[in-house]
């Protein structure tokens, strides 16, 4: 029998937001994508998340962390423009500044603490956190309650729809000929004559370049080919409420409102690594405290609960490396699949698709510091 | 019921839902000496089937028919057996660890239970054609309740549409009742008489035929029937004006109306099992989910059975008996020494049976066809609290969505407050039917708590550990 | 659409009906109050601003959400009326106070 296969320039593994990103951004130059899936009922944290395409907190401990995210920060109402242009549909991408809400005067000196450590990290520090104190918090947020002491502002800060985006992105890619295969969990790759092949559980599939953008599944993947990519999965909480007038503008990092009116409440950070189960005594802290913030949302009505699992490199910081023993493969995972969208699709995209991840701009988030701190 | 009921912190048996199932079982729980709660959303007893028994202004017996009286025997064996029912109480999360969690009066309670049995019922099959959103446009067995509950039957230009024993009973109770029926149009395919043939001696033996029989005539009797109805429509500008109707391959016709009642079988509400990650398999008969049990309705969950018409569609009467051989599985599990207070296994089982004889034949019969399941038009809307429609879902289809829940992220479709149950298996059926596989490939809906929406302030009340606050409050 | 049978009991309450004060039959859930009356439009979606109505009157279909004495988001069919209730019909999405 004949094995037949798909053949590709570039199989992308890993249907979520860092893959549908960076698959958009290879197929509008021209490349033969193809976006290698799981099946509907794999965890995906491209479906679990909080829709952020946030900067105040990033880089702590890393300043690199800190430029590449306020460059996507940056890029992104253009991201926006072109994919509406692309497909008709708007990712409702919207940066009015977000906040970080302290209901004590303890939250609020840590927090102090924290934005001043992390803004001294080096002089040219590429984004202000203000902290801001109860008044000045409540002319911006007039809703907030009487708990709330003050917070960290970051004008930079900003949300869009995020499950838009998901399906944005893969209109688009489709656009450009792209493929969705979903269910194709891929088990095993070789590379083999200068080409992968891919075996995955619904066929292979040949490319001859791959890009592991598997979310926590990379660290199962990455040494296929040549590379690592540490992670350590972290579940996380959140819940959404039914459609509401608008009344929040800003999003904070625990509440936003959506676009559809929706008000999104998170987020806990636990052991464990499926988000099977759901903790209710962590729905009860999440509540109460998102309550204490803004006591109109004690009324509304929970309409999902879920748990899903962050993808979380081992230092929290993105990895992004080309292979040596086999060229042509490239890993890219991160915690923020939203907020780095924009870099992925239209700055790594074009660099894959070049063949080289350019070290200036990258180079910073190779896994060979991980050996590099080890040896320290 | 005056005052806020008392909850106990732990039960033997919680029995969810108080129809006929619910009753049986809590019925037959309590004699047996256990302690017994049962939960029900509705302001009083009786579930769908019985709706209103203990409080309806329908009384002429004649007009709601025997059947439904019957529920009344049910009730008194309730209400003489010792356990507690709790109304207007609705269950919003079971976990594995049989820990419930209940909203009743506007604040969630917390009950341990030893052995849960679910008894939540079914819904209606969802029914999308052009139009079904229009006001003016209800279930049929919305317009039952309104009868039952209220006193209020159906006038002006009336209009019944759909397929099953359900559309029948209810038309028969309408015109009793004096209420107007302008036509009846029955969209049972006439290929489904020649397949349920080979039914037909079993059916003629159970009690339904001869009912059913007398119910048929009654009704053509009295109200224009068109069979072989292909296609239907509902129009209007801000509610129901008219109904687009077809036979066959005839031209369509036009037929002023005020209320369409639609009606196409019911279905398990298979929303809080599924929430407890109770396995479940698609029915190729009946075509919807229902739940994997043994023969006493114990499911892939330890200690959670599942007994009634959510156990798999099958009347009033089974539901009874499913709930009695469901609490006969948990007296023997929880006190054994109390079996000699109940019927025989035996007993409980061959009543099931009888019971359930027939149901074949009425389950091939009424078998809705896939153009009513699926909607052909594009512009139909599947989803009616995202305003999703067949078009934007066959579209995702074609770039590569496989599952409902891929479809749920790009569309929103069962994102709304009735977390899929109007849409969920419609949305399955169609990804199917555009894949050519088969349903249960295509899975469903990854339901989780709170399976009914819940007030945060409810939410924020229940109690936090210090390991959970640990996890949320963070630098 | 509907007529009340004449069996019906005649025991009434009074509750305001978007501000207006109404009698409705004691024992009536608000959903079948509202039908009853012949209140139209009910309600409004909160996407599209759509008409709709009641559809399953069994708590499945949350048609028939209205607002009961200030709580928004309330479902009708599973509330039965009480003397002095306020009740409102609701356009569009909940409103944030309410």
């Amino acid at each position: 029998m004949i094995p037949s296969f798909k053949e590709y320039d570039i199989a992308v593994v890993g249907g979520g937001l860092v893959g549908a990103a960076i698959g958009y951004g290879l197929a509008r130059l021209g490349q033969r994508v193809a976006l290698l899936d799981d099946s509907d009922a794999a965890i995906r944290a491209s479906r679990a998340n909080f829709a952020l395409v946030w900067v105040q907190s990033k880089g702590f401990g890393y300043t690199p962390y800190a430029h590449w995210t306020v460059r996507s920060s940056n890029s992104w109402a253009d991201f926006s423009a072109l994919l509406r242009e692309e497909t008709g549909l708007d990712t409702a991408f919207q940066r009015p500044g977000g906040f970080h809400l302290a209901l004590s005067e303890e939250e609020l000196e840590r927090r102090a603490a924290y934005i001043d450590q992390l803004q001294s990290q080096s002089p040219d520090f590429p984004y202000r956190v203000e902290i801001l104190d109860r008044s000045k918090v409540a002319s911006m947020l007039p809703e907030i309650g009487p708990d709330v002491v003050g917070g960290s502002y970051c004008e930079l800060d900003g949300h869009c729809n995020s499950l838009r985006l998901y399906r944005v992105l893969l209109k688009a890619t489709a656009k450009y000929g792209g493929k969705y295969l979903a269910s194709h969990r891929v088990e095993a790759i070789t590379y083999k004559n200068r080409a992968f092949r891919l075996s995955t559980s619904a066929g292979e599939v040949h490319a001859g370049k791959v890009v592991l953008a598997a979310g926590n599944a990379n660290m199962r993947l990455a040494p296929m080919v040549g590379l690592e990519a540490p992670m350590r999965p972290e579940r996380g909480q959140i819940m959404v409420t039914e459609r509401v007038m608008p009344f929040l503008r800003h999003p904070v990092v625990t509440i936003r409102q959506t676009d559809e009116g929706t008000v999104m409440i998170g987020d806990s950070k636990e052991e464990g690594t499926t988000p099977d189960g759901l903790n209710l005594s962590i729905s009860a802290v999440m509540a109460s405290r998102a309550i204490r913030m803004f006591p109109l949302l004690g009324r509304l009505n929970v309409v999902r609960m879920w748990a899903g699992v962050r993808v979380m490199t081992a230092d929290g910081f993105p990895i992004y490396d080309q292979s040596e023993t086999c060229p042509g493969a490239f890993v890219a995972c991160c915690h923020s699949g939203v907020t780095l969208a924009a870099n992925h699709a239209l700055t790594l995209a074009p660099m894959i698709a070049a063949g080289r991840l350019d070290a200036e701009v990258v180079g910073a988030f190779s896994a060979r510091r991980f050996h590099v701190s080890k040896a320290a | 019921m005056n005052g806020a009921p008392v909850f106990e912190n732990t039960y033997d048996v919680a029995v969810v839902g108080a129809g006929p199932a619910g009753l049986a079982a809590g019925a037959t729980a309590a004699k047996a000496g256990l302690t017994t709660i049962v939960l029900d959303e509705n302001p009083a007893p009786g579930g769908q089937i019985y709706r209103a028994i203990t409080t309806t202004p329908v009384r002429r017996e004649e007009i709601l028919g025997e059947d439904y009286w019957d529920g009344q025997k049910l009730i008194q064996e309730f209400q003489s057996s010792g356990a507690q029912l709790v109304s207007g109480a609705t269950v919003w999360s079971i976990s594995r660890a049989l820990e419930i969690n209940v909203s009743q009066g506007g604040q969630t309670h917390l009950i341990n239970a030893r052995w849960i049995i679910l008894a939540t019922g079914a819904q209606e099959r969802p029914f999308p054609i052009p139009g079904w959103t229009l006001p003016g446009v209800m279930t049929a067995g919305g317009a039952q309740t309104l009868l039952k509950a209220s006193g209020l039957v159906p006038s002006g230009r009336v209009i019944l549409a759909g397929t099953g024993p359900l559309l029948w009973l209810l038309a028969a109770q309408i015109l009793r009742a004096g209420g107007d029926i302008t036509a009846i149009l029955d969209t049972t395919p006439l290929e489904n008489y020649v397949r349920a043939l080979r039914q037909l001696p079993g059916f003629l033996l159970s009690p339904y035929f001869a009912k059913g029989l007398r119910l048929l005539t009654e009704v053509r009797r009295k109200t224009r029937v068109i069979k072989g109805v292909t296609k239907l429509e509902a129009q209007g500008k801000d509610k129901l004006a008219e109904v687009l109707f077809a036979t066959g391959s005839q031209p369509a016709t036009r037929m002023a109306a005020d209320l369409l009642l639609l009606h196409q079988g019911v279905v398990p509400n298979v929303n809080l099992a599924m929430s407890i990650g109770i396995d479940h398999r698609w029915d190729e008969l009946q075509l919807c989910w229902v739940p994997v049990l043994d023969q006493y309705g114990n499911s892939s969950v330890p200690g959670i059975a599942i007994a009634g018409d959510g156990a798999g569609i099958s009347g009033a009467l089974a539901a009874a008996e499913r709930g009695r051989l469901a609490a006969y599985a948990a007296v023997k599990a929880l006190k054994p020494e109390a079996l000699s207070h109940l019927p025989a296994e035996q007993i409980l089982l061959q009543a099931l049976a009888k019971a359930q004889a027939g149901r074949a034949f009425l389950d091939t019969l009424y078998q809705p066809p896939k153009h009513f399941r699926i909607p052909e038009k594009n512009e139909t809307l599947v989803c009616r609290c995202e305003e999703v429609t067949a078009g934007q879902i066959r579209e995702m289809v074609a770039l590569g969505c496989e599952g409902p829940n891929q479809l749920k992220s790009f569309l929103r479709c069962g994102m709304g407050p009735c977390q899929g149950r109007l849409c969920g298996l419609t949305a399955t059926e169609m990804i199917a039917a555009e894949r050519n596989v088969s349903p249960q490939q295509v899975g469903y809906y990854r339901l989780r708590p709170p399976i009914k929406p819940i007030q945060l302030a409810e939410i924020a009340a229940m109690p936090q550990s210090e390991t959970a606050v640990k996890a949320v409050v963070r630098g | 659409m509907f007529r009340r049978l004449p069996e019906t009991s005649a025991a009434t309450v009074t509750v305001s009906i978007d501000g207006a004060d109404v009698q409705v039959r004691a024992g009536d859930t608000v959903a079948a109050a509202l039908l009853a009356a012949g209140v139209h439009p009910y309600r409004a979606s909160t996407v599209s601003g759509a008409p709709r109505a009641p559809y399953c009157m069994m708590g499945v279909c949350f048609e028939c959400l209205v607002t009961v004495d200030g709580v928004g988001n309330r479902q009708g069919c599973l509330i039965p009326v009480r003397e002095g209730m306020r009740i409102e019909t609701q356009h569009g999405k909940r409103e944030a106070h309410r």
